[in-house]
């Protein structure tokens, strides 16, 4: 395998509603202060590859004004999945492996808050068959918590402290949008939302884009001190289908993790991408994560949720502990689909 | 550096305007399916899936590679969804293929679809946002200015596109996937035909199909093994510029360029023309051929209406292009790209039926999107590279 690493790593603050900008325009300065970070503000990047949705900017090849923030010429050898900016990161991995680039840059973005998020991912549905009844994405999410919870398979309280401790961690980051010091008991009088979930235990919607720079061999060594080597990355798709799949454990993850040589040591930090509490907890218990990994130090998805963009983030929040010395093995992860039905489990070491 | 990979299965559905028989996932099982066949493979000897299509409004679902999981075997595999605007499916293969040359996999299944009956493009292409002016224009009213500006700086002749239109349906009546078979296609049908966005004509226009195109790339190692002949994946290459900005020629853009330089240089090709059997181009408005010979580097400056007029690009001519009738006789968009990979591939491996070139053994796949900024292009030869 081919030494890729994660250089460098930049992200708009999370935001509930951006009022005044649209996607590329919350885009642009996120890639300019990349760019400006590495100096990188002449120099072209071998490979570009984004990840975006249309139907959150409600507009087809939406991704396509995203090219206005790489700038006009040279047109860039650049590709773009309809996915979270994760799986654009392992597109260029990828394209680096077969020698095809040495450096890369990847983002993600999305402005959710023009539509109403829920509802707009029933869209992702069967057509024929679920999408008709506008399951909305919070009832799919409580579906599968109250599965784990009649199973005595988490409780109600330790979702609760899921919440309490990444909005404290949050504190630290100056991009999160829900942070503070909670009590669990505090919480759990809080009214449910969709029963038995209640507001803490969902991710907020998050506007925002963030980016990331891959390079290769002695090019990474040139860009960073101190490079977040990629020593695996890989990703599964389960079926869709709720009644087909084992919605107590995230068994995609599970497989995704062992291919990435997630358990070849151990992990100090990880990141998670996890949309509800309770799938924080079937992926932390997925990826085999104990006492000795500090779990979402950025505050993780559950306090900054800016869908297309959330999972990229994860690697560049995870790669910076790398970098600053704080982590010397780290491992981030992306989620997509209804309850937890595609994983990508990257793992990064200084 | 990179592997060897090489195209050892391919499966096309029956393109027409409406596949009502099936649904979404029917249909591009039923691609995937005969890729396979012809690959000589199962289920299970695919380590991972890549699909592209057009824009999800198209259909009107999000992400459908989510709700296609099991009708393309990918349930507890990797799966990728590119989009690339128009140039997808050209993307799609460009990124399977790129996963057997990074040595990732072995075997990789790519499959590219659109079901336009199942929604409306020109509307989806349509929507008028709050922040931003509506061209409100679809495909056609977008292209007819680009066309207009190379009849003006090329001094082409007017009746370049009948010919064109003409040429590419006639190949179709020789490829029985195609959509429109049309036997009495004629000069003056296609120039009576009515004008819709000028100077482009209705029979001058792709039309809007069902139907879905699947591939199989394989390493070496596995494509050795294969008793069918193998297409293997020569240079492969893509480009983007953005959709506007000052100094922009959007007739010819400079992606397009650098995008043919670049894929011959890795192909090893000095004279394109000569060295290049046949051509898949994307051509979804018949002006576009002349267009692309000269954006692919295949003829001079404003000299591409030539190779038309001349009978170069017929089936056989010198330079034969769109064999198999091309995006202006079957165009399931997010498809009508990897439709141009995959017959490029059938072509070198001598299995394109009544519409085979004879001994062709190096082709172009060619596919382009957005508002003309969008390129993906690869060389696919007989033999090894």
């Amino acid at each position: 395998m081919r030494e890729v690493a994660v250089v460098g790593f930049t992200q708009s603050p999370c935001m509930r509603r951006e009022p005044d900008r649209n996607e590329v325009e919350i885009l642009i300065p996120v890639i300019h202060e990349l760019r400006k970070s590495l100096g990188f503000e002449k120099e072209s990047f071998d490979f570009v590859c984004s990840g975006s949705s249309d139907y959150l900017a409600g507009q087809s090849f939406a991704f396509v004004s995203g090219l206005d923030a790489i700038g006009a010429w040279p047109p860039v050898c650049e590709s773009h999945v309809e996915m979270d900016g994760a799986w654009a990161l392992y597109e260029a991995w990828v394209k680096m492996q077969m020698g095809y680039a040495d450096t890369a840059l990847v983002y993600g973005f999305g402005k959710p808050s023009m539509g109403d998020l829920p509802i707009t991912m029933a869209l992702q549905l069967d057509p024929y068959v679920n999408t008709p009844l506008w399951p909305d994405a919070i009832s799919l999410a409580a579906l599968q918590a109250r599965l784990l919870l009649d199973a005595g398979l988490v409780t109600e309280r330790e979702m609760a402290e899921h919440a309490v401790r990444d909005r404290k961690n949050a504190k630290r980051n100056p991009f999160a949008q829900v942070k503070g010091d909670f009590q669990a008991a505090s919480l759990l009088k809080k009214p449910k939302l969709v029963s038995p979930l209640r507001q803490h235990d969902c991710a907020p919607i998050s506007d925002g884009a963030s980016a990331v720079v891959l390079a290769a061999g002695d090019r990474a060594r040139e860009l960073a001190k101190r490079p977040a080597w990629i020593r695996g990355i890989a990703h599964i798709v389960e079926p869709q289908e709720l009644g087909v799949r084992d919605l107590t454990r995230s068994r995609s993850t599970e497989l995704a993790a062992a291919r990435a040589g997630i358990w070849k040591g151990a992990v100090d930090v990880a990141e998670l991408s996890a949309p509800f509490t309770h799938q924080e907890i079937l992926v932390e218990r997925a990826l085999g994560l104990g006492a000795k990994t500090r779990i979402n130090p950025s505050g993780g998805a559950l306090a900054g949720n800016p869908l297309m963009a959330v999972g990229l983030s994860r690697i560049g929040e995870a790669a910076r502990r790398i970098w600053d010395g704080s982590a010397s093995r780290a491992v981030a992860h992306a989620t997509s689909g209804p309850c937890l039905q595609q994983n990508l489990v990257c793992v990064l070491e200084g | 550096m990179a592997e060897l990979c090489g195209v050892i299965g391919i499966g096309q559905t029956k393109y027409q305007s409406a596949r009502k028989d099936v649904s979404m996932p029917g249909l591009v099982r039923e691609a995937a399916e005969r890729a396979l066949e012809d690959a000589g493979c199962t289920w299970r000897d695919i380590e991972a899936v890549v699909i592209g299509k057009a824009p999800d409004m198209f259909e009107g679902v999000m992400m459908p590679e989510l709700f296609l999981v099991d009708a393309l075997g990918g349930a507890y595999k990797p799966m990728l969804r590119v989009h690339t605007a128009g140039s997808v499916g050209g993307s799609t293969g460009i990124v399977a293929a790129s996963l057997v040359q990074a040595g990732v996999h072995e075997r990789v299944l790519c499959v590219a679809y659109e079901k336009q009956s199942e929604s409306n493009a020109t509307w989806a292409l349509s929507i008028a946002l709050p922040f931003s002016v509506a061209t409100v224009a679809g495909a056609g009213g977008y292209f007819a200015p680009l066309v207009r500006g190379y009849i003006r700086r090329s001094g082409a002749p007017e009746d370049t596109g009948i010919r064109v239109a003409v040429k590419d349906r006639q190949n179709a009546l020789k490829n029985p996937l195609a959509h429109l078979q049309l036997e009495d296609i004629s000069f003056e049908k296609v120039a009576n035909s009515p004008m819709l966005w000028d100077p482009i004509r209705y029979l001058e226009t792709c039309p809007s199909s069902d139907g879905a195109c699947a591939m199989v790339f394989a390493s070496e190692r596995v494509a050795d093994r294969q008793s069918k002949p193998v297409a293997w994946v020569h240079a492969t290459e893509m480009r983007s510029e953005p959709t506007m900005f000052s100094g922009r020629d959007q007739v010819i853009p400079r992606a397009t360029l650098d995008n043919a330089a670049s894929l011959y240089k890795k192909a090893g090709i000095t004279k394109p023309r000569e060295e290049i059997d046949c051509a898949e181009i994307y051509v979804p408005f018949s002006w576009f051929e002349p267009m692309w010979m000269e954006g692919m580097l295949i003829t001079e400056r404003n000299e591409g209406w030539k190779m038309t007029y001349e009978g170069a690009t017929a089936l056989d001519g010198d330079f034969p292009v769109n064999m198999s009738g091309g995006v202006l006789s079957s165009n399931p968009i997010g498809a009508s790209g990897l439709i141009r990979f995959a017959e490029s591939a059938l072509q070198v491996r001598g299995l394109a039926g009544a519409h085979q070139v004879d001994g062709a053994r190096r082709a172009l796949g060619h596919a382009y999107g957005g508002g003309s900024q969008y390129f993906s292009t690869w060389i696919v030869g007989s033999a090894k590279p």
